[in-house]
Parts: structure tokens; C-alpha cells; sequence
């Protein structure tokens, strides 16, 4: 295994460690999501509004806001003692550094977005375990974009004054493009039509994936040397 | 200690070029009103409502360069490191915003008597407004940041990753049905414009290139005075 990848994954390690130890942020991520399920729930009038025609939008609207309260922390837990300033210091590539908090970031994003996905079945009764691959698979695609330009806008909020509003108002139009495609391919899924309608929007969330992904690794750099 | 400041006299020169410059761009305004309309045929299906064109595309246009301008900035910031780059990419992001501000206003009351609603959710509007999100939140990184040389990176970064999320927003708001009107007079063929209303389109976008030009400059200025008393108060 090459060193980077080797140093990316120990950083992820050292983040997913620290976070089970104190699970405060997780925790408090999952709890959000769940809210906004719930709040969703009674935002819409069941008589008029089929469940079905509504349900991709909450998903990814409760996705994407359980994602934002969770990239929030990446950064942050660094801000405390000056621990960046300590893992700046320490013989790795920004580079690794990037994929490391990438890779940390995800795993928690994934982690609200897997305890949602139950949630949001319950409460929602819509039945979709023959898709359930196809939606897991979509969710991956969709998030791994906007995860990427969550992680450095994240390392730039902590240095911000009113970090928990820059992130939200920097993150959100960079996810449109991600969460346009993942409600479109979502509700295509659940109305179990054909791949090739879906094939435009799954090549759009494959680029962006591509290019952002690309794109931050490289401009982590100018973000945390001075 | 005085050597590195600039003279007292140097971001008010420039301040003054960009208001004789605006000043010239603001008569200017005023002839595209006359000419607009009182030498430019109305239009036969849409009536009056036509002459907000000759603001509303100019204003798009000026925008749409501003934001181009700042990506452009921002690249060569990260590569030169001069602070000038950075400095621009500011002025250009909030005379941008301005201008925005004028295309997101004069479009819904364009777009209220002839399509018959203020605002949809069609491909080019939700990008221009999101555009304008875009350069609301560059500009509230821009004053979150205490350190000059940080704000300039972390701008930067952000003016790059907003110009690559441009072609993606159009690209998915695209995959709707679009309500726009389409181009008429960038387009392959030969612009389909009669040639009295094309010609006070172009005296417009000339006027409205010149307002931005003024503004960003006065602008930039400002932003050197701004420096220097800062420079001024940590010397003494």
C-alpha cells in the first residue's frame, strides 16, 4: 500500500476514534436528522400530498442537512489545543491530510445517512427494499461530491468568525447540483423506471464526484499553508 | 517604516478615476433611457414591457463578467500571490453582486405581464440566482476573516470552486424544461434582433461595461485607502 494512502487512513482512523470515544457530535447529527424527519412528517397535508411524490425531497433534504451538522465537527475538533496546527507539522502530504478528513467526513455522513434511511421507511411507510441497493447506491454517488467541498469549506469556517453559519451559506449551492440529480434518480427508482432515464443524471453526480473531488484535494494546500 | 506605506494621496487617485468613471457610465444610462425610448420601436407582441431588455440583458451581461473575473482573479491569485489579484476579485464579487441585484429585479417585472408570473424555477434564473448566493456568501467568507493574507486564500479557493460549480448548476437545472428566452443575438446564425433595437442593446452593454469598470475601480480604491489607514494605524 503506498505511504499516502497508509497516512490518509490513519488519519481517518484518529477522527472515526476520537469520535466514538466522545460521540457527542454523532450523536447530535443523528438526533437532527431524525427532527427533520419528524418535522417533515407534519409539514405536509397526507390528504392531498401523496407520500410518494414527496418522499424523494425529504430524504434528501434531511440527508443533506444531517450532512451539513456533521461535517460542521471535522474542523472544529482540530480548532481545540491547536491540534491542526500539530497535524500540519507532522510529515504528511496535504494531500493525504485532504482524503484522510474526506474519508472521516464520509463515514460520518454515511453514518446519519444509514440510521436515516430506517427512520425515514418507519415513518414514512413507503416500501423500498427491491430498490434498496439501487438508493444506497445513488446515495454514495451523490454523496461523495459534496462531502469533498463540505470538508474544505469546513477547515476554512473554523477559522471564520460564526462557523456554524459560513459553512451552511458557502456549502448549501454546491449542493444543489448533487441533490437535484439524487432526487431525480431517487424518485425514478421508487417509480421503478428504466436505468436509461436515470443515465443522464447518474453521469452528472459521477463528474461531479470527479471534479470536485479532484479540485479540493488540490486547493487544500492554499486553505491550511500559509 | 514609512517607506512601505503608499503615499497619502495614491488609493483617493484612483478612487476619483473610478467616480469620473461612473460618472460618465451614469450619463450614459441616462442616453440609453432616451434612446431606448424614444428612438427605439416597440416591440409589436410584448408592448412596453420589451424596453426593460435594454437593462436587464446589460445588467446580466456585467454580472456574469464580474463573476467570470473573479474565478479568473482568484486562479491567478493562488498561482501569483499578488495582492492586487485578490483585491480586484473582491471589488469584482461585490460590484457583481450589484449588478444581480438588477437582473434578479428587473426580470421578474419583465417577466410578470408577459409570462404571467414574477419568478421560475427555469434553467437560466435559478442559475443567475444562485450565482448571486454563490458571491453573498464569497463576500461574507471575505468579512468572517480577520487576516488579509488567510481572507485572500480562503476567497480564492472559494471564487475557483464557485466557477467550476457554474457549468454544473446549468447543467442540472438544464435537464428541466427551460421557459427563457432563447439567445438572440449571441447565437451561431445571425442575430435575429431588428437593427434599431440591436443597436441600443449594444450602446447599453457598452454603457454598462463602462459602470463596471467605474464602480470596480472606485471600488479598489477605496479598498487601498482602506489598507493604508490600516497599515497607518499599526505603525504608529
Amino acid at each position: 500500500m503506498p505511504s499516502s494512502v497508509r497516512l490518509s487512513l490513519a488519519i481517518a482512523a484518529k477522527d472515526i476514534r476520537a469520535e466514538l470515544r466522545s460521540r457527542t457530535a454523532l450523536l447530535s447529527a443523528l438526533v437532527f436528522a431524525a427532527l427533520v424527519l419528524v418535522v417533515f412528517n407534519f409539514a405536509r397535508d397526507p390528504t392531498v400530498i401523496a407520500v410518494s411524490d414527496l418522499a424523494p425531497s425529504v430524504l434528501w433534504v434531511t440527508f443533506a442537512l444531517g450532512a451539513m451538522v456533521a461535517m460542521n465537527r471535522a474542523f472544529s475538533v482540530e480548532r481545540e489545543n491547536s491540534a491542526l496546527d500539530g497535524l500540519l507539522l507532522a510529515p504528511v502530504p496535504r494531500e493525504a491530510l485532504f482524503i484522510g478528513k474526506l474519508l472521516a467526513n464520509l463515514a460520518f455522513v454515511g453514518a446519519v445517512e444509514l440510521v436515516t434511511l430506517p427512520l425515514f421507511i418507519l415513518f414514512f411507510n413507503v416500501s423500498i427494499w427491491p430498490q434498496l441497493p439501487g438508493v444506497l447506491g445513488v446515495t454514495a454517488l451523490a454523496t461523495v461530491g459534496f462531502v469533498a467541498v463540505g470538508t474544505i469549506f469546513s477547515a476554512m469556517a473554523v477559522r471564520t468568525r460564526f462557523a456554524e453559519l459560513m459553512l451552511p451559506v458557502l456549502l448549501l449551492p454546491f449542493m444543489v447540483p448533487p441533490l437535484i440529480g439524487a432526487v431525480q434518480v431517487t424518485s425514478r427508482l421508487l417509480a421503478d423506471r428504466p436505468l436509461s432515464e436515470m443515465w443522464g443524471w447518474l453521469r452528472l453526480l459521477a463528474f461531479y464526484d470527479v471534479v470536485f473531488v479532484t479540485l479540493c484535494t488540490l486547493a487544500f494546500t492554499a486553505v491550511v499553508d500559509e | 517604516m514609512n517607506a512601505r506605506l503608499p503615499a497619502p494621496g495614491d488609493p483617493f487617485r484612483v478612487v476619483r478615476r473610478g467616480l469620473a468613471l461612473s460618472a460618465v457610465a451614469f450619463v450614459g444610462l441616462a442616453v440609453v433611457y432616451l434612446i431606448a425610448l424614444a428612438y427605439t420601436p416597440v416591440e409589436a407582441r410584448q408592448g412596453l414591457a420589451q424596453k426593460i431588455f435594454y437593462i436587464h440583458v446589460p445588467a446580466a451581461w456585467s454580472a456574469l463578467l464580474a463573476f467570470s473575473l473573479v474565478g479568473i482573479a482568484s486562479l491567478m491569485y493562488l498561482w501569483l500571490h499578488d495582492t492586487r489579484l485578490d483585491r480586484f476579485a473582491a471589488a469584482s464579487a461585490e460590484v457583481g453582486v450589484a449588478f444581480s441585484a438588477v437582473m434578479l429585479t428587473s426580470g421578474p417585472i419583465w417577466a410578470k405581464p408577459i409570462w404571467g408570473t414574477w419568478w421560475t424555477w427555469d434553467a437560466r434564473l435559478t442559475l443567475t440566482l444562485f450565482l448571486f448566493f454563490l458571491f453573498i456568501g464569497y463576500l461574507s467568507l471575505r468579512a468572517a476573516v480577520h487576516d488579509p493574507a488567510e481572507r485572500a486564500r480562503f476567497s480564492a479557493v472559494v471564487g475557483i470552486l464557485g466557477m467550476l460549480l457554474v457549468p454544473f448548476i446549468h447543467l442540472s437545472v438544464y435537464l428541466f424544461r427551460t421557459l427563457h428566452p432563447q439567445p438572440i443575438v449571441l447565437k451561431p446564425s445571425a442575430p435575429s434582433l431588428p437593427p434599431e433595437m440591436l443597436r441600443t442593446l449594444l450602446v447599453s452593454t457598452v454603457v454598462f461595461t463602462l459602470l463596471y469598470l467605474g464602480l470596480v475601480t472606485t471600488r479598489y480604491g477605496i479598498a487601498l485607502a482602506d489598507e493604508a489607514q490600516e497599515d497607518a494605524r499599526h505603525a504608529t
